[in-house]
């Protein structure tokens, strides 16, 4: 078991330092932070005193290594733009994004499953019909369409809710209905494929065969088979939980973490971006283990390979 | 009166006829064999006598049990008949059982259901239905799950569960065929000795005449969703009726003599969309004339319960040597 956790942790960490690679030095190349930030009428001298500032005078590798060695030590760098630290810029961005995201991650899983299993077992009803048609909108619909449309309905037309900001609660509700909607659509349609499958099963008909009741049948033996793709879904929300609200709050101007992270990198604010990046890298990595560990509960099956990998 | 009755029984699938018409009623404490192809309609027989099939599947007929009608009737009265008058099991172990539960739970299932058995009650009885099967260290695995046993041991799991109800009537659905020859034979054993000592009727549902004449009195050949021959079962091998029975007997490898060349029956099983006018087995059969495209042959008597369906089968004309006739027929035919 412990070699299993050591190398679950030993991939996890590859793959956090390979993001965290990849923005570095797509960042670095893809413009130059000083005539951003300086402006692209500043003298030379004070853009060349800015870059020597930052090392970015330096060649990409050594600051890359400069990078790390920083990390270790616990020091993501100073935001370019304020010197304040990237920490302390990105972690009081946090309960906003999760003012939004923990809501509407509720609202998938309360709408999505119960929408999902209902589809599937009252396939091509009109039930179904309906739940499938507002999956697969909700599926093809970009949010940022979804947000435009909605804020023309309940803001423009309707008035009843604010289109942007953060004045009071009522702020969040279109941001919240938008991701709620989204997730809930691609859950839904996930939770109702994984039914139909396990519907199918020779296990299901041998429940009914032995006599049990099928709602008994539904709960008992299809729910708990159900659960394990759907569970990858939610994995993927999970880690979406810290910065997958980037579009959301860019539309309405929602003072989180995906805003931050917008802002920052048309401002070349590379010590930002980083420590976000990296954020969001420990997130997704942590909801991955999360998923293993409930796969694990789910399917005795997977504590089988848990088990076979100690060998 | 018989305990089950199945009369005039038809399954569609939308336009394709899954059974058309099967009469078939089994004894208490009988063990009648159910024998064809893959496809013409064995299980379903059965499936939609307990009503397991598929809403979009049209059932007609009637199923006897106890004088009343249990084809289509509610829920509540079908309930108790699956698995506490009759149970079933299936081809694949494996995938007959759930990968999630404990195997002692799966089994434990039927007892609360059928004989309302609980707690320490009723894992007592798991695992001594465990051990009757033959399930070594019954106590241990009571908390396996099935990846963890073989298809053999998966299969005996099937048949506690199936006994947990003490049921009148076991279908056992080609219970051996996902399996190793070795742990068929045991299998067929087991199932033997337990309708020995419990005294409840067996439908033993196979493609294998071999597997089903050791272990059957009775046999019913079912072709293209209907039920073309039935005979006890020495008398189905001493005097097959109907040209499909003779053909089967023919691709039987004989046990004794010079080796030879089987014989299979030429063709394939007609779609089930696309029933032939007159008798199912006419495209394929030596025998078969105009008459035969013409008129679907219902059973007739051969001898005391000995029915075939065929126009041309007589009583007590066909032997084994009219078979190898036949047999040569047939290659005959096949190489033409």
């Amino acid at each position: 078991m412990l070699h299993y956790v050591l190398s679950r942790l030993l991939r996890a960490a590859v793959s956090i330092v390979m993001v965290v690679t990849f923005v570095f030095v797509v960042l670095r190349m893809s413009g130059d932070p000083a005539t951003v930030i300086m402006g692209a009428d500043a003298p030379p001298e004070a853009i060349d005193a800015f870059r020597k500032a930052w090392g970015l005078d330096q060649p990409v590798w050594i600051q890359y290594f400069a990078f790390f060695e920083a990390v270790f030590s616990g020091e993501l760098g100073r935001s370019m733009r304020d010197g304040r630290d990237v920490v302390a810029v990105v972690l009081e961005r946090v309960p906003s994004t999760l003012s939004l995201t923990v809501p509407a991650f509720l609202i998938n899983i309360a709408v999505g499953i119960p929408a999902g299993v209902h589809a599937a077992l009252h396939r091509n009803s009109l039930i179904d019909r309906c739940v499938m048609v507002m999956a697969v909108t909700g599926f093809a619909v970009p949010s940022f369409i979804l947000a435009m449309l909605l804020v023309l309905i309940f803001s423009v037309n309707l008035g009843w809710l604010p289109s942007a900001g953060q004045d009071s609660w009522l702020n969040a509700i279109l941001p919240i209905a938008t991701m709620g909607f989204g997730g809930a659509a691609l859950l839904a349609r996930f939770t109702r494929s994984a039914m139909l499958e396990v519907l199918g099963q020779s296990y299901i008909r041998t429940a009914s065969a032995k006599g049990l009741p099928w709602p008994a049948v539904v709960w008992r033996h299809a729910l708990q088979n159900a659960a394990i793709p759907t569970i990858t879904i939610i994995g993927f929300m999970l880690g979406g939980l810290v910065a997958g609200a980037v579009v959301v709050e860019s539309v309405f101007s929602w003072p989180g973490v995906g805003r931050l992270l917008v802002v920052s990198v048309a401002n070349r604010d590379l010590a930002v971006v980083q420590a976000i990046v990296l954020m969001i890298a420990m997130t997704m990595v942590a909801a991955n283990m999360v998923v293993d560990v409930l796969y694990g509960l789910v399917d005795p099956r997977m504590q089988g390979q848990a088990r076979g990998a100690r060998r | 009166m018989a305990f089950i009755e199945i009369e005039n029984l038809s399954v569609a699938f939308g336009r394709s006829m899954a059974l058309r018409g099967i009469n078939l009623s089994v004894e208490r404490g009988e063990a009648v064999g159910l024998v064809g192809e893959s496809g013409c309609g064995k299980s379903v027989t059965w499936l939609a006598a307990l009503g397991l099939l598929p809403a979009s599947a049209t059932v007609r007929g009637s199923v006897w049990l106890d004088g009343k009608d249990i084809l289509g009737a509610p829920k509540a009265r079908l309930e108790p008949v699956r698995g506490g008058r009759i149970a079933m099991i299936f081809q694949d172990p494996a995938a007959s059982l759930n990968p999630v539960h404990r195997i002692g739970r799966q089994i434990g299932e039927a007892l609360t259901l059928h004989r309302r058995m609980k707690g320490e009650q009723a894992r007592a009885e798991v695992i001594r239905l465990m051990d009757q099967v033959g399930i070594p260290d019954a106590k241990n695995r009571f908390n396996a799950y099935p990846h963890e046993l073989s298809g053999g041991q998966n299969q005996r799991v099937m048949i506690a569960m199936a006994l947990a109800g003490e049921p009148e009537l076991l279908v056992a659905d080609e219970p051996t065929t996902a399996l190793d020859v070795t742990i068929q034979a045991q299998i067929l054993d087991l199932l033997t000795t337990l309708r020995r000592d419990t005294g409840m009727a067996m439908v033993l549902i196979s493609h294998d005449l071999g597997v089903v004449s050791e272990t059957c009195s009775r046999i019913a050949v079912m072709y293209a969703g209907r039920i073309v021959e039935e005979a006890p079962s020495e008398r189905m091998f001493s005097h097959p009726s109907h040209p499909y029975t003779r053909g089967l007997l023919g691709s039987l490898p004989p046990l004794t003599g010079p080796r030879q060349r089987l014989v299979a029956i030429p063709g394939s099983v007609p779609e089930a969309a696309r029933m032939p006018k007159g008798c199912a087995f006419a495209p394929r059969c030596g025998l078969s004339t105009e008459l035969c495209t013409d008129v679907d042959p219902t059973a007739l008597p051969m001898a005391d319960e000995h029915n075939a369906a065929c126009i041309f089968a007589k009583p007590y004309q066909a032997d084994i040597h009219l078979v190898r006739d036949r047999s040569a027929f047939i290659r005959e035919r096949a190489m033409q």
